[in-house]
């Protein structure tokens, strides 16, 4: 339905909840109860508070290169709250929300940023795919994984996320052309953050939206304003329910704004003006649900604070476990690569080992 | 038993794995309908149907990548790659995920998948159709890689790359998919990877070979025990990991080894095997090892691959000139 008001070549938006918190399209309000709202709120608080902690564990030389989140919540937790429990969730590497939203624990979050890779050994009842690094090669896995539930007749979706940049990438193309062809149960969700690292949105392409991109390959695409949870829940569900019925991919571009740097080596100030942060600031998703929050009186601001400190505190006990158990086991870098170490493998760790221990260190 | 080429050996591999295994599914560039360029799928859609064997868009970073998905998802996609050549577009998908994910999720997620591409040169074909990029792969930590040489090796060997739980770049000899024919038994069995084996018993020196460079060779040793030189002659079978045991018990014995391959020579895995005969039998050799090569050069078009290709008769010349070294 919404996919057909909402045609991205005319430039159409979907914003159910405007800036102020005011429902300005009542009729489009997506079936959740107001204790899920609150969860969600919960969940984009929770991703705020962890993110924060994570740069300045960074700051403090304790946590290594990490890949802000602030501004995004929205777009993460609201999109993958539309999911269920058997679906699957594709990520790139700027998705702590969605993580959090699928039930992912911190300890394995920080962990990962921490520089250890037992932070994406996913635990068995949660299909998450581990933080992919190279820009948009991931999408092409999200299909694989929905078309394999489709041949095998399971009832499962994948979703994946990526940003406007992933779109310019061969991969884009390939996936959603493929899952397209063969109408693989995948949702394409791009967070269109503004930036690629410094390059706006601009230089990636020339097409008025993302969104519309989905057209030339047989499928619905939305541009929603992704700094409204009910747009982005609406337009997610709508897409994994269209997904499970056996109709085919949906591409949705969640139009939001990266307000902090790209990951912690970047310099944002040196390719954006901060009047342009400051009028995105204006649009803060989480302040956005608040203020909903507030007016239909499911928030107090002593409540809001109450739950801001419990996050904050439940990330330090995470990190603190993190940095107590974080370190590397030697015998972790050999053992991985195949079902079983090949003799190359074993002579290579075996030398190592020897030399460390005639120096004593191990 | 019936006798077969390595191509029906491919074919029939296939078939019996996707009877054992539904979980088995077979896709590429005109692999369904047409059953491949060179006809290695074909039939297979017909007897299995169109969701076990299909056509895919013309796109391979989407066929190993969505095969990446479709193996985390339960299924055990068996590829191809139209030619060797044309697999260079999937270089990041091979690279960054098929040979990393069990790594990087620490065992949570595999990739038992395999990868065939047909590789070589010696069909007068069109540029990007005659490379053999086994170094590429074989320099991969979390890659297996297989080169067969008979049709009997191809079919086990074919066999144990889908039932094993780790990726394997599976490279088939195009040159000698039906060059000749072979006994080969009609159950199925396997050919562990990893193996080496020796074709040819000898004394004097040993050649390591493999792929489609194995008759080459195996004429060399025959032109060589003509003239009094008894060759010893290793089919490697599997690139990666090398079967380090088999090669080095042969050195030790001949003092003496030379490396046959087709790709270029700085690079190859003819430099890894010297290293590694350098590493384990240095006190047993009478010689230095060395390579007889393709050439530091893109593969020549047709009219000069006669010249690209190692031959029997410079694998003989420089077998005398090993065998005659210091003497
Ligand atoms: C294939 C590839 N090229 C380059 C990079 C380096 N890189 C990391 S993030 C990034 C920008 C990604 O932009 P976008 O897809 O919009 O996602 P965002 O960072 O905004 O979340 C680049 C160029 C990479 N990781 N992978």
């Amino acid at each position: 339905m919404i996919f057909k008001d909402y045609n991205p070549l005319e430039k159409k938006m979907l914003q159910i909840m405007d800036e102020t918190g005011t429902i300005v399209k009542p009729e489009l309000m997506p079936d959740l109860t107001d204790d899920e709202i609150k969860e969600i709120y919960r969940l984009m608080v929770k991703t705020r508070e962890t993110d924060k902690k994570a740069l300045m564990y960074q700051r403090q030389g304790r946590m290594l290169t990490y890949a802000p989140n602030l501004g995004q919540e929205a777009a993460q937790v609201a999109s993958a709250f539309a999911l269920e429990k058997r679906d699957w969730m594709v990520p790139a590497f700027r998705e702590l929300g969605a993580w959090l939203t699928r039930g992912a624990e911190l300890e394995m979050i920080y962990l990962y940023w921490y520089g250890n890779e037992f932070g994406s050994y996913v635990p068995e009842d949660l299909r998450i795919l581990p933080v992919s690094v190279p820009i948009a090669s991931h999408l092409q896995h999200a299909v694989g994984i929905a078309w394999a539930a489709k041949l095998q007749g399971k009832d499962e979706v994948a979703i994946t996320y990526f940003g406007d940049g992933a779109t310019s990438q061969g991969d884009f193309s390939e996936s959603m052309n493929w899952a397209g062809v063969y109408k693989a149960p995948t949702v394409f969700f791009c967070q269109n953050n503004q930036f690629a690292i410094s390059v706006p949105r601009g230089i990636q392409t020339a097409a008025e939206t993302i969104a519309q991109k989905a057209i030339a390959f047989g499928m619905p695409g939305i541009q929603v304003d992704g700094n409204d949870i009910f747009a982005v829940y609406a337009a997610t569900k709508e897409a994994v329910d269209r997904a499970r019925r056996g109709e085919g991919p949906t591409l949705i571009e969640a139009y939001t704004y990266r307000l902090g740097a790209h990951t912690t080596s970047d310099d944002p100030t040196r390719y954006r003006s901060n009047d342009e942060v400051e009028e995105w600031s204006k649009r803060d998703p989480i302040d956005r649900l608040k203020k909903y929050l507030l007016s239909k009186g499911l928030l107090t601001e002593e409540e809001e604070a109450q739950i801001v400190e419990a996050y904050g505190k439940l990330a330090e006990e995470a990190f603190k476990y993190v940095e107590a158990n974080g370190e590397t086991q030697l015998e972790d870098i050999f053992k991985y690569h195949y079902k079983e170490m090949t003799p190359q493998l074993v002579e290579q760790m075996e030398e190592y080992k020897q030399f460390l221990r005639e120096r004593g260190e191990i | 038993m019936a006798a077969i080429n390595l191509l029906q050996a491919v074919n029939e591999a296939l078939r019996q794995e996707m009877k054992r295994d539904p979980r088995v599914i077979v896709f590429g560039e005109d692999v369904g309908y047409e059953g491949g360029v060179f006809r290695a799928t074909v039939d297979l859609q017909k007897e299995f149907g169109k969701d076990r064997c299909m056509d895919s868009p013309l796109a391979e970073s989407a066929i190993v990548g969505v095969g990446i998905g479709m193996a985390i998802n339960g299924m055990i996609p068996v590829v191809e790659m139209q030619f060797s050549g044309f697999s260079y577009p999937a270089f990041n998908q091979i690279i960054s995920h098929v040979a990393r994910m069990r790594n990087r999720s620490r065992g949570r997620y595999t990739v038992p998948m395999v990868i065939r591409m047909p590789y070589g040169g010696g069909i007068r074909a069109l540029e990007h159709h005659s490379e053999s990029p086994e170094a590429f792969f074989a320099h991969i930590p979390g890659l297996k890689v297989v080169m067969p040489s008979t049709p009997y090796d191809t079919k086990g060997l074919l066999a144990a790359a889908i039932r094993d739980e780790d990726p394997v770049i599976f490279l088939e000899p195009k040159r000698i998919y039906r060059a000749f024919k072979q006994e080969v038994p009609e159950e199925d069995y396997i050919i562990p990877i990893g193996k080496a084996k020796v074709v040819r018993e000898g004394t004097d020196i040993t050649l390591i070979a493999w792929g489609a460079m194995m008759r080459e060779t195996l004429k060399a040793a025959e032109l060589a025990a003509e003239k009094g030189i008894h060759p010893e002659v290793i089919d490697l079978r599997t690139i990666a990991p090398i079967d380090r045991d088999t090669v080095i018990a042969s050195v030790k014995k001949t003092g003496r080894a030379i490396i046959v391959h087709e790709a270029p020579k700085t690079g190859g895995i003819g430099g890894e095997l010297m290293a590694i005969i350098n590493e384990k039998a240095f006190l047993h050799l009478e010689a230095p090892p060395t390579r007889v090569t393709g050439f530091d050069t893109p593969f020549p078009l047709p009219r000069g691959e006669q010249h690209y290709l190692p031959s029997p008769e410079r694998i003989l010349v420089k077998i005398q000139e090993v065998v005659n070294y210091l003497t």
